[in-house]
């Protein structure tokens, strides 16, 4: 590499500016038929209206953006060539940064169980921590699909569906608890993986991608059709939540109960419950985690690995990789039916509504915006991405449209992801010399 | 027998319209070998910009209707190629390289993106023009039902006939076609031999959307109503157009959106119509699991 040796020029002014030019004439022609001008209703017919002073704007915009941008850029280039200049002559960041991960991923841990416990009297916080660590467990659960075993799957919501309506349907029909329908969702979602993987793992990546795809939605278009099963699309309410080992999370608990706060003597508080999910969701996620690090060292976890590398070299040594993408898929679908059941129990409430193509898309992309195969990647982009449009609050319409624009860019800016690792679990301790001479 | 052959126009309309989205998507991912996941929304983005034109048309009292379909036709196709260029040139071009899935997912990005533009710019609500033309001619008229061939859906046809007839000759007769063509067998011998591979992929995808600018046109002119929701379905529809016909033919794209255009508005019309969806996606399952290449499309083979 070092032989290598790249050229660069900077702009001159006048190509900044023609470079800007050529980007705000992009802008205008993009610009002018969705912000330049737009349809209003007109009492029962349409008419059109003119926007032009926005549309300078937007030219504008991208005008002074574009120059701002490449300047930044160049910038940014300078000073990275100057760094990679000093990482070649001393190696050894690599270690550094897996160890940093490694220190992160300890205080985030410390910061997880503390945060409820801080912010104990603030519900929007508990409630938004809920929601990254239940995007965290889907994440989890899809990586070991999309990461490890390299098989991309943009159905993924329907097994979280699947969890969820088993829980909501067994618990308000049947009257079972969290705690017995959990395993029970989780094996039904994983016998849907499994039911749905079996005829299409043959198929290639992309295939695979828009066959998961159409499942997703036929689960979701059956939920919202047959309604003596599902109840359509008015959804599941009053579906109970979780109890604290038989104790109730509730200001009068029923006939022959006893609530949470008699029990320990506090007085009733409605976060109590929440907290509690909070730890049962962490936990849970905890449990993901160490379920799926631990199968990473065990043959079928490197079996993934390697499908994910190679699959022909893989059936060449006889691996039989159905089997092995079976596994990967049905345990994949047992922790999306997991987050399933939790989903079903914290809301209380669910409706198809939930589980459209664009919560599949979330997911996938919190998987790869983390780094596939990452963990820590994993736990850095749902909270990334849920933090994002809460941020956007403020201006709530603009939430989508901040989130599809950092999907984009931060695509763009990092391809592997932001912690990208794809680093087998376990290697052989080869004799170093003799492998870096073969290379 | 009528009402099966009013299905079977209705049918073959639908069809049309779905092949030309295909086409988009066959192509693109025919030359970089990754679905163009925002082309569903590039196809919404056309409908708005005809609805955009309709209305400033009859704003301005045009009422020769050829001309005004001329005129709104090559607008659209204009700006929304404008919309495929830039679709490549950011989430796609800056990734070429990168792995399989981040192409995707910047994609998937975008299609969200377009989305929300069009929600937030242009309303959230239905849009609704009034007919632009209207009427047809009978072709049967039996004692309880009569058949129909709207005017509409004879120019739709005919429409869809014509461009695939130029468009197939481009392909295989003008420079550009070749070009297209060798970038999709090999883009690094291409390149060596003078070829410009990244213009031809940005001219690949402004043609996917002048195409899919069509068919919006089409949509608006036959349905009456677009809303910033449509590319989703249409887009997946179309990509199982592509799928069954075999991906990477372009004849494969057209017949598959016949045939899964045919195969809807039958299921619609005498079996359950709420379940039209699942029909599509079921013969999509069964396709690649029996035929994985397609109708018309060659067997992949697995170099190493």
């Amino acid at each position: 590499m070092s032989a290598v040796v790249f050229a660069h020029h900077g702009m001159t002014p006048a190509e900044r500016l023609r470079d800007a030019g050529w980007v705000a004439f992009v802008a205008l022609v993009l610009g002018i038929p969705l912000i330049g001008l737009t349809t209003v209703d007109a009492g029962g017919r349409l008419e059109v209206a003119t926007r032009f002073g926005m549309l300078a704007l937007f030219v504008a915009v991208a005008f002074i953006g574009r120059i701002a941008l490449r300047l930044t850029l160049d910038h940014l280039r300078v000073r990275r060539l100057g760094r990679e200049r000093a990482a070649a002559a001393a190696d050894g960041g690599r270690g550094l940064a897996q160890r940093i991960v490694t220190v992160l991923g300890w205080f985030a841990l410390g910061a997880a169980f503390t945060l409820p416990l801080i912010f104990s009297g603030n519900r929007y916080v508990v409630d938004t921590a809920t929601t990254v660590l239940i995007y965290v467990m889907l994440g989890w659960g899809l990586n070991v699909v999309v990461g490890l075993a390299g098989l991309l799957d943009l159905g993924y919501v329907a097994f979280y569906a699947v969890g969820a309506y088993s829980y909501a349907l067994l618990s308000t029909q049947y009257g079972w608890g969290f705690w017995e329908a959990l395993p029970v969702s989780g094996a039904l979602a994983a016998s849907f993986g499994i039911l749905l993987g079996y005829p299409i793992l043959r198929l290639r990546g992309d295939y695979l991608a828009i066959v998961t795809l159409g499942f997703g939605e036929i689960i979701r278009i059956i939920l919202v059709n047959w309604t003596e099963f599902s109840n359509g699309p008015n959804g599941i309410s009053s579906i109970p939540r979780p109890s604290f080992f038989g104790l109730e999370f509730t200001r009068r608990p029923a006939e022959g109960e006893q609530s949470f706060a008699a029990f320990f003597g506090l007085d009733y508080s409605p976060m109590q419950r929440l907290i509690f999910l909070y730890y049962v969701i962490l936990v849970l996620a905890l449990l993901t985690h160490a379920f799926v690090s631990r199968l990473r060292k065990l043959p079928v976890g490197r079996a993934w690995e390697a499908l994910r590398e190679d699959e022909i070299a893989c059936r060449a040594m006889g691996m039989n990789t159905t089997n092995i993408k079976l596994s990967a898929f049905a345990i994949g679908a047992m922790l999306g039916g997991f987050a399933g059941v939790f989903f079903a129990a914290r809301q209380g409430f669910i409706s198809p509504e939930s589980f459209v193509f664009t919560e599949s898309a979330i997911v996938l992309a919190i998987v790869v915006l983390g780094g596939m195969g990452s963990q820590m990647g994993v736990v850095l982009a749902a909270t990334l991405l849920v933090l994002i449009p809460e941020f956007g609050r403020n201006f709530a319409e603009y939430r989508m449209l901040l989130f599809g624009a950092a999907m984009v860019l931060i695509m763009v800016w990092k391809p592997g992801g932001l912690l990208s690792h794809r680093e087998p679990t376990l290697r052989l301790d080869a004799p170093a010399t003799g492998t870096e001479g073969a290379r | 027998m009528a009402y099966a052959l009013q299905q079977l126009i209705n049918g073959l309309t639908l069809g049309a319209m779905y092949g030309l989205i295909a086409i988009g998507y066959t192509m693109v991912y025919g030359i970089i070998g990754m679905i163009n996941f925002a082309h569903g929304d590039i196809f919404m983005v056309s409908a708005f910009i005809a609805v955009t034109c309709f209305t400033l048309l009859a704003a301005a009292d045009v009422s020769s209707i050829p001309l005004a379909l001329m005129f709104v036709l090559v607008v659209t196709i204009f700006f929304t190629s404008a919309y495929g260029w830039a679709v490549e040139r950011v989430a796609y071009r800056p990734l070429r390289g990168a792995t399989r899935l981040a192409p995707l997912i910047s994609a998937i990005g975008m299609s969200i993106f377009l989305q929300n533009t069009v929600q937030l710019t242009q309303g959230a609500r239905v849009k609704p023009i009034p007919p632009v033309i209207e009427g047809g001619i009978e072709v049967w008229n039996t004692a309880d039902f009569a058949v129909q061939i709207g005017w509409s859906q004879l120019l739709i046809i005919v429409t869809t006939v014509v461009l695939m007839v130029a468009f197939n000759w481009m392909i295989s007769h003008t420079a550009f076609g070749r070009q297209q063509r060798s970038c999709e067998q090999d883009r690094t011998m291409a390149a060596l031999l003078g070829v410009n591979v990244d213009r031809t992929i940005s001219l690949t995808f402004m043609l996917g959307a002048a195409l899919a600018a069509v068919a919006g046109v089409m949509v608006t002119v036959y349905y009456g109503v677009v809303d910033f929701f449509i590319g989703f379905l249409a887009g997946i529809k179309a990509f199982t157009a592509a799928v069954l016909g075999g991906i990477g033919s372009l004849p494969g794209a057209m017949l598959g959106g016949l045939l899964i255009g045919l195969i809807e508005s039958f299921w619609a019309a005498y079996l359950w119509a709420e379940y039209k969806d699942v029909a599509t996606f079921g013969i999509l399952c069964l396709v690649l699991m029996l035929r994985p290449s397609g109708l018309l499309g060659r067997p992949e083979v697995e170099k190493v």
